[in-house]
């Protein structure tokens, strides 16, 4: 383990999340987030989508700015590649989430770190979604995250703050259970 | 705590819903074995005597162990007295019993952790074609279907419950969560020897980081084996148990299992190193390495590269679906305002602060990390009867 009289920095509020745990324990309402999205067709694969606003701690909140994402597929599937795969988003968000959480439970154990580079892979047999064979899964058949982690920490205690992460991250539970989902024409 | 009061010459009465060691006379299974050896049951002025302080008690020498000592220790047991309903009684309490009612000053609520089966909302999405039972409800392989078994859980009980209906010809496959791996015997000695040596069991419930988190840990993947052998996930899928991820819904006839089971097996052999590691400190520390066998490590879990997500409940492969998803205490019989919101009573080391009189006793980490254990309750029970005592000698400074 990490000393515990050294400064340790990852620009995490820790502190901040400590505090809200206890704030919530006494009004769990609070805790409810909603998250949201809107995504508008342009043309043929290709759509732009927003993210602005969510509901938290009780009320309607908002990012600082609008965030923007064009997704299309490329050019092997005759389109224009005018963004990413809507799948290479899941990967972006099962990355971006896993890494949060390396740097704020670093941070929460007392361990400095210097770089965290994470690489995915998210493998597909197209079979699925061309509808060729119905035994195969749209969707990953299986998803492989790469970590490497430059830290003031033994290989040990690197591994125990990768595994806390997806304990406790959020799309890598969206990734792993399953999510009712349901869609509404109006 | 009836030893403890005696000796402490504070009038007082057991209440037992049905005979000494009830629960352990009526809700396990055949061949449980305590999950600690048979030396660590220290009891107040009691404690084991017998030729295998090494060997793990069966049920009947569990039920006989506890007869003895109330009758040791003279305890005014009142048997076949159901309770009904706690209520406050200005002073003290009023305990109503299918026998008659009683006031007392102070109370100790020692009814346990483990009264009721808890069963994931999702058993309701369960075909009807297939056998549920709790491991409340289990007692040996001969109750179930010749066929397959879903075991749904794997610490103590989920783990030993597979091998053991594994063995009877039943082909079983045990979904994983959260669990806490640990090895039988360590350098030749019991890791209940070791954690007890090395002080980990007296880790008190205010000197810990996280209290909270402590309490809801599960229990230590442990069996108490006839040969002390280890009986973990490896130990399980050598025998041919099928090793599947989390229950995490069931949708027309078809189970889904999540896709982490491979981190969940990852960050039990993490804390498992961990506990090793803390032994070995300790062993170094205290002179112990050339007394004990060398320090060595297990194999990590071995987990499939793709563990299957999905099973059909409905092509008759598996009759009988085992919960093993633990336990939580009944209190509906208590009418006080001591809960949180999870229903758990609000205590301070078993201390009921917001109702001064009442105690709590025998729950996971009360006061020590052994509480619930047999050997961990005479700790809390002399702490506790100390401050009741103080009570009731001046009500108002305690």
């Amino acid at each position: 383990m990490a000393d515990s009289d050294k400064t340790v920095d990852n620009g995490v509020n820790v502190q901040a999340l400590l505090d809200a745990r206890v704030a919530l324990e006494s009004m769990p309402e609070a805790a409810k987030f909603e998250w949201r999205a809107s995504c508008e067709w342009k043309d043929g694969t290709y759509s732009h989508s927003t993210v602005e606003g969510y509901f938290g701690l009780g009320e309607q909140q908002k990012h600082k700015t609008i965030f923007n994402f064009d997704a299309d597929h490329p050019a092997v599937f005759a389109s224009e590649d005018r963004g990413a795969t809507p799948v290479e988003y899941v990967l972006v968000g099962l990355a971006s989430c896993l890494t949060a959480g390396v740097a704020a439970v670093a941070q929460h154990r007392n361990i400095q770190l210097r770089s965290v580079v994470a690489t995915l892979e998210g493998g597909m047999d197209i079979q699925g979604i061309l509808g060729m064979d119905s035994d195969i899964r749209n969707g990953f058949d299986g998803i492989k995250v790469s970590y490497k982690i430059d830290a003031d920490a033994s290989q040990k205690d690197i591994e125990a703050l990768v595994a806390q992460s997806q304990k406790r991250s959020a799309v890598y539970d969206i990734v792993t259970n399953p999510t009712n989902v349901t869609v509404e024409v109006n | 705590m009836s030893r403890c009061l005696t000796e402490r010459a504070i009038d007082h009465v057991v209440l037992e819903r049905g005979e000494v060691a009830n629960s352990w006379r009526t809700e396990r299974w055949d061949s449980l074995r305590l999950l600690t050896p048979n030396w660590q049951s220290r009891l107040p002025g009691f404690g084991y005597e017998g030729e295998d302080p090494d060997g793990y008690r069966s049920m009947p020498e569990t039920i006989a162990f506890l007869d003895r000592y109330a009758g040791v220790i003279s305890a005014p047991v009142e048997t076949h007295t159901t309770v009904t309903s706690v209520t406050g009684d200005d002073p003290g309490f009023k305990v109503s019993t299918d026998q008659g009612d009683w006031c007392c000053r102070t109370l100790v609520l020692a009814s346990g952790a483990c009264n009721i089966a808890r069963v994931p909302a999702l058993a309701e999405a369960v075909p009807p074609g297939i056998a549920m039972l709790s491991t409340m409800d289990y007692r040996n392989p001969d109750q179930l279907d010749r066929g397959g078994v879903l075991v749904v859980g794997a610490s103590a009980t989920g783990t030993q419950l597979a091998d053991e209906i594994h063995r009877s010809g039943r082909p079983v496959t045990i979904s994983i969560g959260e669990h806490i791996r640990a090895p039988r015997v360590y350098r030749g000695r019991d890791i209940e020897w070791w954690m007890d040596a090395a002080g980990v069991l007296d880790e008190r419930y205010d000197e810990i980081e996280d209290i909270n988190r402590a309490r809801k840990l599960p229990s230590l993947q442990l069996a108490g084996t006839a040969n002390r052998t280890t009986l973990d996930l490896n130990a399980l899928a050598g025998i041919g148990v099928k090793l599947i991820g989390r229950l995490a819904g069931i949708n027309d006839g078809k189970a889904q299992f999540s896709g982490s089971l491979r981190n969940q097996c990852a960050l039990s052999d993490l804390k498992m190193g961990r506990l090793l590691d803390t032994i070995d400190e300790w062993a170094s520390e205290n002179g112990l390495d050339s007394e004990v066998e060398p320090a060595h490590r297990l194999d990590p879990t071995a987990i499939d590269d793709a563990p299957p997500l999905g099973m059909n409940l409905n092509n008759g492969e598996i009759k009988t679906i085992l919960w093993a998803t633990g336990y939580y205490p009944d209190y509906s019989w208590l009418n006080l305002p001591v809960f949180d919101r999870k229903g758990r009573i609000r205590h301070d080391g078993g201390i009921v602060t917001e109702v001064p009189g009442m105690y709590l006793m025998g729950i996971q980490f009360l006061r020590r990390r052994k509480s619930a254990l047999m050997d961990g309750v005479g700790d809390d029970a002399q702490d506790l009867s100390a401050h009741l005592s103080d009570y009731l000698d001046d009500p108002a400074m305690s």
